[in-house]
């Protein structure tokens, strides 16, 4: 009744090709981005901000990346985990080599070192498809692990074997290290997630993404019609990695403030895969609810039995959001293998009929 | 300079070409014991490919749970065990845990998604692995713990060898690992080939819907490859924990059946064994020969990374057809 | 490898004693003809008897291990598909072969890919110049959508649509890349006669107004009759006979090979 797009007319192309050509969603999305940039810094507590926030925007990024390659290029990655950590580890590396650089510069440089790893570690994918090109990605991921923790220069010979991120300002704030306010984290994280996603959909929507489409949807009949598939491939790989990898540089430098190998290994390509998967392959809107729904419910998950007066052992708790995020993959994918965000269409598209049953 | 850097080149060129050669025939019997190890490990992972193969050939799954699979089915033997039961009878009741989830997957999860495409199938079967995860440390607790290999009559001990002027060690369990290998694969072998089920299987795997339509019950052949696959990890597990502990560490040690099944074939049952075999003796020869010269601990990633440039030169596996592509 | 423009009535591409095997098994024995600018070919025969791996060899599918295959007056090496299709070769496929995850209009977009050469930065930011190059062929595929009447299904997903109409999307994908030669594998199989109609007057109006080489593909006999100005037969792949629609049905060992000979 109220979400309709009847009256609306366009009279360009331009307005035609529109991201959100409905007014309502234009709102809602600007709703949205408002309650980002101005309700959460100014109302959030710590807490929210450095435990949920600036998790999910980072852990949304890497599924972004993720998502161009499994969801519009269709190959499937494991290594982004890996590819994470590239970024993370040429960053540190960066602002030690360069410390008066900007980070905000850095963080973005150092996904060019992981889109340059995702290409060598993607050149297999021109020959191979499907599950055995699961199994190349796994060996970029064991391989670079195995070198985060054999190349001792990589993080500065530290006897920790941990990247310890220093203190760096930009524009006269501290925005790293631990002397820095989480809100001044979260807005530098913010800005730069909302960048890299506008100028996803902008690739996805133009000559590039139907390129990455056509590959993923019938690659013979691509080649067939012009597509080169070492360009569109690579390109994937390359600018998914970079998604990637400054999602790996931002989760060290402006979440944990300090990292190891562990923190890239393949539990956390999982989780980047479970988040693209549950959203919805090939949808951007996907991989923020994605990303909102693994991260976010088992903290809520934590939080319920104290909330109810139970006790219940941290592990134990532990072992049952296991269980639950196992079982709600597999509900999802058998009510909707398109995701949360075909999920989410649905229901747009029941709410312009709604209150009738037709339109 | 030019003579120096030359110098230092053929010293790197002998390190990697002619010394650990040197190494392998100045001591052999060394080389044996690490062909052996090798071996071991190669059937290990052989066991795991397995389970995966049997699902995949029988339902065209690609059962990313079969190394949970393995640890569930050793953690539930070790777990009934402990109440006081009799290790055979453990055994037996493992044997009916492992039927009962089979028919479980079968109706809750596969039943649900028939003619799904085969990524869907995949990441439900991930799922399952992260709530089995859950479900067995919640059941039986975190810790790592010990195989009742004795109390099922796994022989103890060792044999060794004196050849070259030195000793080889031959480990009863291991003998006894290789031994079971075979024996499961050359039922299987014949199960596949030789009975209705087993072509109604392989009727399975190519099409869900034509098998559907020619009366093949799909649910009944679900539940019985995948009990037969839980058996295989039963046994692997119970092989795996009389080495080393059962924990779920094994969990990430199992991604290695993928590079297995890369060089042996995803439908191939001999050639998840050659697979294996490949990979153990690979990574063993590799690092102890090798992997000195860039730091060690080669084995967590040579099994992927041989498999990526085996598959650069055979996309289509070791024993797979070429695929003309038809349009 | 340059190519030079052929007027209409000259030979547009021309195939000679072309041979091509799978292992041990030969699709296509010593087949030659020649497709002259303009022209609408058939290339009829029995199930089996090399017509799609003709046009695949064609487009630079499948290299045939013996020939000569000579397109635009330049003999032609051994190439991809895609440098085929940058010469003006597109074509259609015998199972539809569309982008299921993506709408008509993306689809028909896709057609458009060789044309657009707006460099990563530009598409990045979806500003300038790409955002001008983007709605130019928006344009242009618009142009298409009307020609082939299917505005109304612009942005439904073509998993979604039935098969006469996934065709027709097709054709228009083939279509938007403005070819020179276009390969058309079964344009009509599985449709009803409205539909067939419907089909091969799109057939004969893109032939007409855009001047269209078109080389078909077709099993209803009527139907290549009344489109095609000449007629190829091919039979276990080799070449039956050769020449305008009436000199082809009246040749005795086509007869032969349709209706079966008697013993």
């Amino acid at each position: 009744m109220f979400y309709r797009e009847t009256g609306q007319f366009k009279t360009t192309y331009e307005a035609d090709s529109a991201v959100f050509p409905i007014l309502q969603d234009r709102i809602g999305i600007a709703a949205m981005l408002v309650f980002m940039f101005v309700v959460v810094p100014l109302f959030a507590n710590d807490f929210v901000i450095n435990a949920i926030m600036i998790p999910f925007l980072i852990f949304a990024l890497a599924a972004i990346g993720l998502n161009i390659l499994t969801g519009y290029t269709g190959q499937i990655s494991l290594g982004t985990g890996a590819f994470m950590g590239v970024g993370a580890y040429a960053c540190y590396k960066l602002t030690s080599i360069f410390p008066d650089v900007s980070i905000i510069v850095m963080v973005l440089t150092s996904g060019f070192f992981s889109a340059l790893v995702g290409v060598i570690f993607g050149l297999p994918s021109l020959r191979i498809k499907g599950f055995y090109l699961v199994v190349t990605t796994l060996a970029a991921q064991f391989f670079l692990e195995w070198a985060f923790i054999r190349i001792p220069w990589l993080y500065n010979y530290n006897d920790s074997g941990a990247i310890e991120v220093p203190a760096r300002s930009s524009f006269g704030v501290i925005i790293t290290g631990a002397s820095a306010t989480p809100t001044a984290r979260y807005m530098v994280v913010l800005c730069i997630v909302v960048a890299m996603t506008w100028i996803a959909s902008n690739l996805i929507r133009g000559r590039i993404g139907r390129s990455w489409m056509m590959i993923r949807d019938m690659d013979i009949a691509a080649e067939l019609m012009g597509v080169r598939p070492l360009y569109a491939k690579l390109s994937a790989f390359a600018v998914s990695s970079f998604y990637a990898g400054v999602a790996g540089a931002m989760m060290v430098f402006f979440w944990l403030g300090a990292a190891e190998v562990e923190s890239f290994n393949s539990d956390n390509s999982f989780l980047i895969l479970f988040m693209v998967i549950l959203g919805g392959l090939g949808s951007i809107m996907g991989a923020y609810m994605g990303a909102a729904f693994i991260w976010i419910l088992p903290i809520l998950l934590r939080a319920a039995p104290e909330f109810f007066g139970i006790d219940v052992g941290a592990d134990t708790m532990e072992h049952i959001n296991f269980m639950i995020i196992g079982a709600l993959i597999i509900f999802f994918l058998i009510v909707e293998p398109h995701g949360l965000a075909k999920l989410w269409q649905i229901a747009k598209e029941k709410l312009r009929t709604w209150p009738f049953p037709y339109a | 300079m030019p003579i120096l850097a030359w110098g230092i080149d053929m010293e790197f060129l002998n390190s990697i070409f002619v010394a650990p050669f040197v190494d392998m025939f100045s001591a052999p019997d060394f080389l044996l014991q690490v062909l052996w190890e090798g071996f071991v490990s190669g059937i290990l992972y052989g066991l795991l490919a397995l389970g995966f193969v049997l699902i995949f050939k029988a339902s065209g799954v690609f059962n990313f749970a079969q190394g949970i699979m393995v640890v569930f089915a050793a953690l539930t033997l070790v777990g009934i065990h402990s109440f006081g039961i009799p290790a055979y009878v453990a055994l037996a009741l493992t044997i009916v845990v492992m039927g009962v989830l089979a028919l479980t997957i079968e109706r809750v999860v596969l039943r649900k998604l028939v003619n799904q495409p085969d990524i869907i199938l995949f990441m439900a079967t991930i799922g399952l692995t992260y709530f089995l995860i859950g479900f067995g440390e919640l059941v039986f607790g975190g810790e790592p713990k010990k195989m009742i290999a004795d109390e099922l009559g796994i022989p103890n001990g060792s044999v060794s060898w004196d050849i070259f002027g030195g000793v080889v060690i031959f480990e009863y369990r291991d003998i006894a690992a290789a031994v079971i290998a075979a024996v499961l694969v050359f039922s299987l072998g014949f199960f596949f080939s030789k009975t209705r089920i087993g072509r109604a299987l392989r009727a399975v795997a190519d099409d869900h819907q034509a098998a559907l339509s020619v009366g093949i019950s799909l649910n009944q052949i679900w539940v019985i490859v995948w009990f037969a696959a839980g058996i295989v990890a039963l046994a692997t597990g119970i092989m795996w924990g009389a080495k080393s502990d059962v924990s779920f560490a094994l969990q990430v040690i199992a991604l290695k059946a993928l590079p297995v099944l890369v060089l042996g074939g995803f439908t191939s049952i001999p050639g998840a064994i050659i697979g294996g075999l490949i990979i153990g003796f690979g990574e063993k020869i590799f690092e102890i020969y090798w992997g000195g010269l860039i730091g060690g601990g080669t084995e967590s990633w040579f099994a992927f990374v041989i498999a990526l440039v085996f598959l650069l030169f055979r996309p289509q596996g070791l024993f797979g057809e070429k695929i003309i592509d038809r349009i | 490898m340059s190519t030079q423009d052929v007027m209409p009535g000259d030979v547009l591409l021309n195939l000679e004693n072309v041979s091509l095997s799978f292992g041990g098994v030969k699709a296509i024995k010593n087949v030659g003809f020649d497709i002259i600018k303009g022209e609408v070919r058939a290339i009829i025969g029995p199930n089996g008897a090399g017509k799609t791996s003709m046009l695949n060899v064609i487009n630079g599918f499948y290299h045939p291990q013996e020939g000569v295959i000579t397109y635009k007056n330049v003999q032609r090496s051994k190439m991809k598909p895609y440098v085929a299709a940058s010469q003006g070769i597109s074509r259609t496929f015998q199972n539809v072969a569309l982008f299921k995850g993506m709408s008509t209009l993306d689809n028909i977009m896709a057609g458009r890919t060789l044309k657009m050469h707006k460099n990563f930065f530009w598409q990045m930011l979806r500003f300038g110049p790409a955002l001008q190059e983007e709605m130019a062929h928006r344009r242009k595929v618009e142009e298409v959508i009307d020609f082939l009447e299917i505005a109304h299904i612009r942005r439904t997903p073509v998993g979604r649509l039935p098969y006469g109409l996934q065709k027709r999307v097709e054709l228009a994908r083939a279509l938007a890349m403005e070819p020179e030669l276009l390969l058309l594998d079964e344009p009509m199989a599985g449709m009803n006669l409205e539909e067939k109609e419907d089909m091969s007057r799109y057939i004969l109006e893109v032939n007409a107004e855009f001047g269209t080489t078109i080389a078909l593909i077709e099993h209803d006999i009527r139907v290549v009759m009344d489109l095609s100005d000449r007629v190829v037969v091919l039979n276990y792949g080799e070449k039956l006979a050769d020449g305008t629609p009436q000199e082809v049905s009246s040749n005795q060992a086509v007869i032969d090979a349709y209706l079966g000979v008697g013993h």
